[in-house]
């Protein structure tokens, strides 16, 4: 790795917890927020600790986090500036569009005057909306080679290597730099921020940039519950049931 | 007549199955809309396998050609496809949510400047529309969006959309295109030790904790084996992160989402992040000694007991079904 200083860039989202339990908003599109814990994205955690060892291991460089959404993802940026990153951007909006390419050309633009870039960085998915496309929507929109869902990346000489997971199998792709990384579980192991990282969190600059996006082309119409699983019974106990359940898949479920 | 576009993959110039998904789910679309359907097939030269698409629902087969189509590579794909889909005049263009396709949709998508519903479980038309719908929240809730961009991108969860064949034969077309060699390459593919991944495969057989140390794996490996190789191994998060599975077969929120004919868990509690990546399989069998396991509430059918004796017990009653 030759010792020049990185700029990083980290586009990071406010996220519903996994553990949330889903109640769905009055207006029977959207998510009801009341009670609801919000976190930084996992993924993006991956993406804020692979800017910060890549930094770190340089010697020299900044770390600059990005997000789009209301003004309570300003703790979303402190959580990653706890980290470690040096300053956050927030792209500041009531409304996250349902069109990921709206969010794109929102942060590409922004990428864009604050470029150039060496590598700019995202979660492979927000576990919110699963859209999994902002991040090579980035990329093309500023015509930058990406990989997406990286489990591991080596960068040497202004060039990199990554692996990534396919159907049966392990990608090994090569890029140049500057390039868009989406980052898989496996890249590294966040770390947590320490008292002292929260501390200076605080001070850190952050900037808040208000935005009007587009309403784009996926209009939402309608959130409702997951079907049912029809009621599901225990078929017995032990191996002695072994009989029944296949008796069942075979005449009932008709799986074997 | 508009058009509905199934973009397939292939691998080593073979078209993968999951292309007969996305031509099945393009020709119900297609129907919807009073369209026909266009398969597109890219390659380094002729696929084996898209003589056949025309029995899935394809009217026409179309064959890029090219030096740099060979190997999946993003930005050579994504402008074949987006100089194709502008050419064509297409009212929607589906995509597998494969690696491949969560890679290359949104590419397509920026290129031609339209909105794409990703990883979806329900693709229809309303009043000439594209509606989809798809799981958010870790499978909590199902978003329906309205695509109101031309063309409409939508990419399919794999096993979603299960392969019709009908007795018809679609036409072919081959073109040769030049493609410009992008700058992300594949420089290598290093293939996972099981031939079947969980991702793909009709019956997942998954492991979690219960089964309390690692080579007791080769229980569930017995089992898929008396599936006659259509079954994988998954594991639950808590065992891959103990080392004992590889990341590659974690389902779950933070793994794979599976949705196939039949899941059986084993030793599985059943978190909300395992059932955020399983909720959607067809029958869901759980066999654990808890009987009050969250699992049981999202399992079908349910054994409850020692998996060491039940899972020796099923394998030999599935291989008999199989001799």
């Amino acid at each position: 790795m030759r010792n020049a200083a990185l700029r990083i860039a980290v586009c990071i989202k406010r996220v519903a917890d996994s553990e949330t339990r889903v109640r769905i908003a009055a207006d029977g599109r959207s998510l009801d927020e009341a009670g609801v814990k919000f976190i930084l994205n996992p993924y993006d955690e991956f993406a804020v600790e692979e800017a910060l060892q890549r930094k770190e291991k340089a010697g020299a460089g900044e770390v600059v986090v990005l997000a789009l959404g209301g003004p309570a993802a300003q703790e979303t940026i402190r959580t990653a500036l706890a980290m470690g990153a040096d300053r956050g951007i927030l792209l500041q909006t009531d409304r996250v569009p349902a069109d990921g390419l709206e969010t794109a050309k929102a942060l590409a633009a922004e990428l864009k005057a604050g470029g150039p870039w060496d590598l700019v960085l995202f979660g492979k998915i927000a576990i919110d909306d699963y859209n999994h496309q902002v991040g090579p929507m980035v990329a093309e929109l500023l015509d930058l080679p990406c990989v997406t869902a990286a489990a591991h990346l080596d960068l040497a000489d202004g060039n990199g290597t990554a692996e990534r997971e396919i159907e049966g199998g392990v990608e090994v792709v090569e890029f140049p730099l500057p390039a868009v990384i989406t980052a898989d579980k496996g890249l590294n192991e966040p770390r947590y921020p320490a008292l002292k990282g929260i501390m200076a969190a605080k001070k850190k600059p952050l900037e808040v940039k208000p935005i009007s996006p587009g309403a784009g082309g996926v209009e939402v119409l309608a959130m409702t519950p997951p079907p049912e699983r029809k009621e599901g019974r225990i078929v017995g106990e032990g191996a002695g049931a072994v009989p029944e359940l296949l008796r069942i898949l075979r005449e009932e479920a008709k799986v074997l | 007549m508009s058009a509905v576009l199934a973009v397939t993959e292939q691998r080593g110039g073979a078209l993968r199955k999951v292309s007969h998904e996305v031509v099945t789910g393009a020709r119900r679309l297609a129907d919807q809309l009073g369209a026909t359907v266009d398969a597109l097939v890219l390659g380094a030269g002729p696929v084996s396998g898209s003589d056949r698409l025309g029995a899935f629902g394809a009217d026409k087969v179309v064959t890029l050609t090219g030096a740099g189509l060979g190997a999946y590579a993003p930005e050579g794909y994504a402008r074949a496809i987006a100089d194709r889909v502008k050419a064509g005049g297409y009212a929607a263009v589906l995509f597998a949510a494969s690696a491949t396709g969560k890679d290359l949709a949104p590419r397509v998508a920026a290129k031609l400047s339209v909105g794409l519903a990703a990883d979806v479980t329900d693709v229809a038309a309303e009043g000439g529309a594209v509606i989809a719908s798809r799981p958010v929240y870790a499978g909590k809730a199902i978003l329906k969006v309205k695509l109101t961009g031309q063309p409409a991108l939508v990419s399919l969860r794999p096993n979603v959309f299960t392969p019709v064949e009908r007795p018809k034969a679609g036409a072919a077309e081959m073109a040769a295109v030049s493609v410009a060699p992008g700058r992300v390459t594949v420089k290598d593919v290093k293939a996972a030790t099981g031939s079947l991944d969980v991702g793909e495969a009709p019956v997942v057989i998954s492991g979690g904790r219960g089964l309390k140390e690692p080579a007791n794996f080769k229980l569930l490996e017995d089992l898929a084996k008396a599936f006659g190789g259509r079954a994988a191994v998954g594991a639950s998060r808590a065992v891959v992160d103990a080392g004992w599975r590889p990341h590659a077969d974690q389902v779950g929120q933070t793994g794979k989402t599976v949705s196939p004919t039949l899941y059986i868990a084993v030793g599985i509690s059943g978190a909300i992040q395992h059932l955020a990546g399983m909720r959607t399989s067809k029958v869901i069998v759980a066999i654990n000694k808890d009987k009050d396991a969250p699992i049981f509430k999202v399992a079908d059918y349910g054994v409850v007991g020692d998996l060491f004796e039940i899972v020796p017990r099923l394998s030999e009653e599935i291989a008999k079904l199989h001799a």
